[in-house]
């Protein structure tokens, strides 16, 4: 079994006063897909979140250790430099930034970080051209703003060029399928699997068994009430999808 | 006194230092023969003498605004102030090798190389060191095609016919108080005249720099573009560091004739205050531009992130029939900077246009100010107007705020008006921070791209210099 990439242990995170995440216990190795299922305000997305460091939450128990490192005490940018790359639910627009400006920004931002040398804009074009195939889609949305007047799916489109382009280790995709329709879906999922890497590994957060037809998990967690009440393999998703998430609640509701 | 200098160095404003050099100042306060005193210092003729007394006994009658600009400031003890200040040179200056090495220093430290072997191909320089123009750069060569480049100062020796013309013929002496205080102790500024056809063919740069302490800056500038004539001409500042407020009250005056294009640039960087609001440039300032011919253009771009209060209408009056005007501006306050600033655009002729873009960026305990006029007077049939106004905020205690004036005397005027105001939100910096980017890269590129619509109307290298400033000026504006 290859070393865990992702250990999270007895997480606990509120916002504000309201605690959301209640003992999270989750291990993730190179290689693997997982999925985090749920129904609506179970914790998904804020599990997503605390892993990328988003300041609204706070941890006030538990750890989480990236390639054996304290991930919760590196900054945002730092986690972002080290490999962890988060698929936003709702992408952010910034308006008068051209989508390459902003990509290349990132790019040579992790590559600094790296010890690398930056890259300039013309070999930054070659780069894109290749990763602008991961997504079927032309050079022409590399002059547009970043995500300013894009649709719900070029939004999460976006996010899959932009985790092409930063090839993360750890991928976290947050309710990435919502709002999708079936082209763009499968469009998502294929960018998804074309990136998959023995060295890399992908959390799927989702409420829907939609997306796991097209990304095959190994894992399912089923998060209920800010805990994981079930894991499973692939077929987990396929119950969840037949019988709903009531019957787990109501087996999580048992203290 | 050098040690003097290197405290003043600070970080925070790189500009801060003061020059240890010997300046001929004039005695304190505000009367008549201060008035004589400046224009015999500079030998004037008696007419420009007569028309300086004429607009300071007007302005004796006038009373300093603070009940309409959105902005508080103690008001300033004009009897306390010196109205002229020069450095002393040992020898009357004739060309740059004779300029004082010292003050050629300061002008190396801004970043402005007043040696023309240095010089940015292109950019010709006129410095204004306090009171008066310490240099005027590629004289010779603009005037092999007719174009005059000097201080005012030697424009009145010079080429008085031409000055005597059009000064005040855009802002008049009576226009309001910080105008006529200016008319009546201006001491000097740029003269730029392109004649008949011409394309100037450099961009054309004045650099102020206020230096003495207790001096007041009141510089005048004149362009004037001949028919079917163009010139671009930049306009950047700096102060030092002091803990009093100093007083700026400069006049802009452009005039262009049938099928002329004047575009005027600023980036403005007067040193602000610190963080308690000690300090600072009040920037007061009077700038306005008439298309004085058919088929005329002006266009206004300003990026104002210094002082510590700004208040400053760019204007045009659109006068010639197809007439355009243009206003681009980013003002951005931080500490607590306040700024009062937008345009007015006047359309009297037939088919004039306008355009006004302006981007307020407010952060700190700043407070923002859009403040614009659009006039349609009756016979400007087929009039056009386009504004639109967006401010940002950083932070909860800064403000933003939005005075739009229409007044549309004619029915076949179109004039339009969009604001947003937007908050730069921890989601979008966390968006950036995910990323890889830190938080102060992150803001200055939402920033950035915010201001890009005015920014690209600046000319190459002040649109680099503008948006490191920007970068700057908003440091620590997010805790």
């Amino acid at each position: 079994m290859s070393k865990p990439l992702l250990e999270v242990v007895g997480l606990r995170a509120s916002a504000g006063e309201k605690e959301i995440l209640r003992g999270i216990d989750l291990t993730v190795r190179a290689g693997e897909v997982h999925a985090v299922m749920g129904p609506n305000g179970s914790g998904k997305s804020t599990l997503a979140q605390v892993i990328a460091g988003h300041p609204a939450y706070e941890v006030t128990a538990g750890r989480v250790l990236y390639e054996g490192r304290d991930l919760l005490e590196m900054e945002p940018e730092e986690r972002a430099q080290a490999g962890v790359f988060l698929a936003f639910q709702y992408p952010v627009e910034i308006p008068g930034i051209s989508n390459a400006y902003f990509l290349r920004a990132a790019y040579n931002e992790i590559r600094k970080a790296r010890g690398l040398e930056e890259v300039d804009s013309m070999d930054f074009l070659d780069l894109l051209e290749e990763k602008l195939r991961i997504v079927e889609w032309g050079p022409d949305i590399m002059s547009r703003a970043v995500n300013s007047g894009f649709s719900g799916g070029e939004k999460k489109r976006n996010e899959i060029l932009q985790m092409a382009v930063l090839e993360p280790k750890l991928a976290v995709l947050d309710e990435t399928d919502s709002g999708l329709d079936i082209d763009a879906l499968r469009i998502v999922a294929d960018g998804v699997n074309a990136l998959r890497r023995p060295e890399n590994a992908t959390v799927l957060v989702t409420h829907y068994q939609r997306l796991l037809n097209y990304i095959v998990p190994d894992r399912v967690h089923v998060l209920s009430n800010g805990r994981i009440v079930k894991s499973g393999g692939k077929e987990l998703a396929l119950e969840l999808e037949e019988r709903g998430y009531e019957w787990l609640e109501q087996e999580a509701a048992v203290p | 006194m050098s040690s003097s200098v290197e405290t003043l160095v600070n970080k925070e404003y790189k500009y801060g230092f003061v020059t240890d050099i010997e300046s001929d100042i004039a005695p304190r306060g505000l009367n008549e023969d201060i008035i004589r005193l400046i224009s015999a210092k500079k030998g004037e003729p008696e007419w420009l003498l007569a028309w300086r007394l004429k607009a300071y006994r007007g302005w004796l009658k006038m009373t300093e605004p603070h009940s309409w600009p959105n902005i508080t400031y103690t008001p300033v003890d004009y009897q306390a102030l010196r109205y002229y200040a020069a450095p002393k040179t040992k020898t009357p200056l004739g060309s740059l090798d004779q300029v004082d090495p010292k003050l050629l220093e300061t002008y190396q430290k801004l970043g402005i190389p007043l040696s023309e072997q240095k010089l940015l191909a292109g950019v010709a320089v006129d410095a204004i060191f306090d009171s008066v123009s310490v240099g005027t750069t590629y004289k010779a060569k603009l005037a092999e095609v007719g174009v005059i480049f000097c201080s005012f100062g030697e424009a009145v020796r010079e080429h008085p016919e031409l000055v005597r013309q059009y000064l005040g013929s855009v802002v008049p002496a009576s226009d309001n108080f910080f105008a006529a205080l200016n008319a009546a102790v201006f001491s000097d500024g740029s003269f730029v005249f392109v004649p008949k056809g011409v394309k100037c063919p450099m961009e054309l740069s004045t650099y102020f720099r206020i230096n003495a302490a207790e001096t007041g800056q009141f510089e005048r500038t004149l362009i004037i573009a001949e028919e079917g004539a163009s010139v671009s001409y930049l306009e950047g500042c700096t102060a030092p560091r002091r803990d009093e407020n100093q007083l700026h009250a400069a006049v802009v005056e452009l005039v262009a004739l049938e099928g002329a294009t004047i575009k005027y640039s600023t980036v403005q960087n007067w040193y602000s205050g610190d963080e308690e609001g000690r300090g600072g440039i009040y920037n007061f300032v009077t700038k306005r531009g008439k298309c004085a011919g058919a088929n005329s253009k002006i266009s206004w771009t300003q990026v104002e992130t210094g002082s510590a209060i700004t208040w400053k209408y760019p204007s045009v009056i659109l006068q010639g029939d197809n007439s355009v005007g243009e206003f681009y501006s980013v003002a951005v306050v931080n500490g607590k900077q306040q700024a009062d600033t937008g345009t007015k655009m006047i359309h009297i002729g037939r088919n004039t246009r306008s355009t006004v873009v302006s981007k307020g960026i407010s952060a700190g305990q700043g407070q923002n100010s859009y403040r614009g006029l659009v006039k349609v007077l009756p016979k400007a049939a087929g009039a056009r107007n386009y504004t639109q106004c967006d401010s940002m905020l950083i932070g909860n205690r800064c403000g933003a705020h939005t005075f739009p004036y229409i007044d549309v005397q004619n029915a076949s005027a179109a004039v339009e008006h969009e604001a947003s105001t937007s908050k730069i939100g921890e989601d979008q910096i966390f968006y950036l921070k995910q990323r890889g980017m830190n938080t102060e890269n992150a803001i200055s590129m939402i920033v950035n791209g915010f201001c890009k619509e005015v920014f690209k109307e600046l000319p190459m290298e002040f649109a680099v210099e503008a948006q490191k400033l920007l970068g700057v000026s908003l440091e620590g504006s997010v805790g």
